[in-house]
């Protein structure tokens, strides 16, 4: 594939909307179901993202010329290894709770798919410049996807925002349970399916 | 042909006798047997008579967790049985028995010689502790449905039963293999030097190195299972349960057999929770789901009535 001939703009909007990673990719969908449980989780979790997927991208824009095709999957790997160390720690050190509260995910996110799957499709392809356009548009699509679950959950669940009492009752409980995680993400697919189908269909109308 | 079985069953006996050595071996030669009973109470078994006026002592034992040894269990009843060989404890509270405790005897007395100090650890049977975590991996804490890991490979791989099965099989095997490797490299490298933060580098690039080497290993030696299970190989990597396995394994402190029983689990459980979703997903090609949502958001409708059946399983404990 030749270089990308998309504006900086376009690349930006096309990773929150056409090509969202969960809603439209259907790439990490582990934190999807197992931490959107409130709208904080999702903010930091996708802070977590977009800066791994930023720096990686820029890394491997940078050396791309560098990296012999056959040992490209690992140096990805590593790469991205690396820079989730980086945040691992830094979380660790300035929210330890909000840290503990996610567990074992923010290590996990060395295994997220729509991370590499953005290198090999993009950064190793691109300059710095549209790779970090690429890499912030991606990320910020993650972040929006897991802060719209949290906050429904979060909302549904338990009543609160970010915390704060809006609702003063619960209206569905079923929502903070993890199960639940599954029916809402099965259930937002089927909107956007649903949009998209209305979309297409007014289309050939006109 | 028959020198190749009495081999295995030489290989097998001796794993078994390893296993119940470590099982139920006490530290000291007068000490025969140490086990918790019923909620609170401590039974040692000696091999001789012991003094009555050294057994009621309380000041000879104290007892504590193995986690913080600044914390002594206060002992409020010794009972000596008939014979002297028998001692039971009895504690205030009751004992956390998932935790192994440290039992510290000093200068035992029988028939008037001192027998020496003995520094016991007492846990549960540890077959049974092993059982545990294996079924605990496998079904109470199902890595897909109660721990939402690995889902992409999940969702990918369960549209038919014989792919399910495929993809499950596979990963077991690689799980395996890699867990115990990053245990081992953890263990005896990282921790020993301080270099615990690379946890997440050395274990993802371990992992890869497992993948290649089942890979050339199987290419090799098996090419008609390479056959049919290589395709699944390069999924392996992108499944989040691979990683989180050594990392949680790492957090744990696990030795060796508690590994193996945990990354074996995850594995199996894996291969359970594919298997059910593929039996549902062959039966949903031919039922009339509605066009929107159809493949994807059906597939996670049916994985939450999944989770919630197997949030039954929760908070249950064997043994």
């Amino acid at each position: 594939m030749a270089p990308t001939t998309k504006t900086n703009k376009e690349l930006f909007v096309n990773g929150i909307l056409n090509e969202n990673p969960i809603f439209r990719l259907a790439l990490s969908m582990c934190p999807a179901v197992g931490i959107s449980t409130s709208v904080m989780n999702g903010l930091l979790l996708g802070i977590a993202v977009l800066f791994v997927q930023v720096f990686s991208s820029c890394t491997i824009a940078l050396i791309k010329d560098y990296i012999h095709p056959r040992i490209r999957i690992p140096t990805y790997t590593l790469t991205i290894a690396t820079w989730v160390t980086v945040i691992d720690l830094v979380l660790a050190a300035y929210v330890p709770v909000a840290y503990k509260a996610m567990g074992i995910f923010v290590k996990l996110i060395v295994a997220f798919a729509i991370i590499t799957m953005r290198l090999e499709m993009f950064a190793c392809k691109n300059t710095v410049t549209a790779s970090f356009w690429d890499g912030l548009g991606m990320g910020l699509g993650f972040m929006f996807a897991m802060m719209t679950l949290g906050f429904v959950r979060e909302l549904l669940g338990m009543g609160t925002l970010l915390g704060y009492d809006i609702l003063g009752f619960r209206p569905l409980l079923f929502f903070a349970l993890p199960a639940a995680g599954f029916f809402l993400v099965g259930l937002m697919m089927a909107m956007f399916n649903y949009i998209e189908v209305v979309y297409n269909r007014r289309k050939k109308g006109l | 042909m028959r020198m190749d079985r009495r081999h295995h069953i030489l290989v097998c006996t001796f794993f078994i006798w390893v296993l119940l050595l470590t099982g139920c071996a006490t530290e000291h030669r007068f000490v025969k047997k140490v086990a918790f009973k019923d909620k609170n109470k401590v039974v040692m078994t000696f091999a001789g008579p012991v003094d009555e006026t050294w057994a009621k002592d309380v000041a000879n034992y104290s007892v504590y967790e193995k986690q913080d040894p600044d914390i002594l269990l206060k002992i409020t009843d010794i009972a000596l049985s008939p014979d002297k060989r028998t001692v039971t404890l009895t504690f205030e509270d009751a004992l956390n028995q998932d935790q192994a405790h440290i039992l510290t005897v000093t200068e035992m007395m029988s028939a008037g010689r001192s027998q020496g100090t003995a520094i016991l650890t007492v846990k549960k049977l540890y077959f049974g502790y092993l059982f545990s975590i294996l079924i605990g991996a496998m079904i109470i804490n199902n890595f897909v449905f109660t721990k939402y890991l690995g889902l992409c490979v999940f969702f990918g791989t369960s549209q038919k039963k014989t792919t399910a099965v495929g993809m499950g099989i596979t990963f077991t095997i690689v799980i395996v293999f890699a867990s115990m490797m990053s245990w081992f490299l953890y263990q005896f490298v990282l921790k020993p030097y301080h270099l615990d933060f690379l946890q997440v580098v050395v274990f993802i690039g371990l992992v890869s190195l497992s993948v290649q080497a089942v890979d050339t290993i199987l290419r090799k030696v098996n090419p008609a299972l390479f056959k049919a299970f290589g395709v699944y190989l390069v999924l392996v990597i992108a499944n989040c349960i691979i990683i989180a396995v050594p990392l949680i394994l790492a957090d744990n402190e696990y030795n060796a057999w508690e590994s193996l029983m945990l990354s074996l689990g995850a594995g199996t459980g894996f291969l359970i929770a594919l298997f059910l979703m593929s039996s549902v997903r062959e039966k949903l090609e031919l039922a009339n789901v509605p066009p929107t949502f159809r493949g994807l958001p059906i597939a996670f409708v049916v994985a939450g009535l999944f989770a919630l059946a197997f949030l039954g399983f929760s908070g249950m404990s064997i043994f």
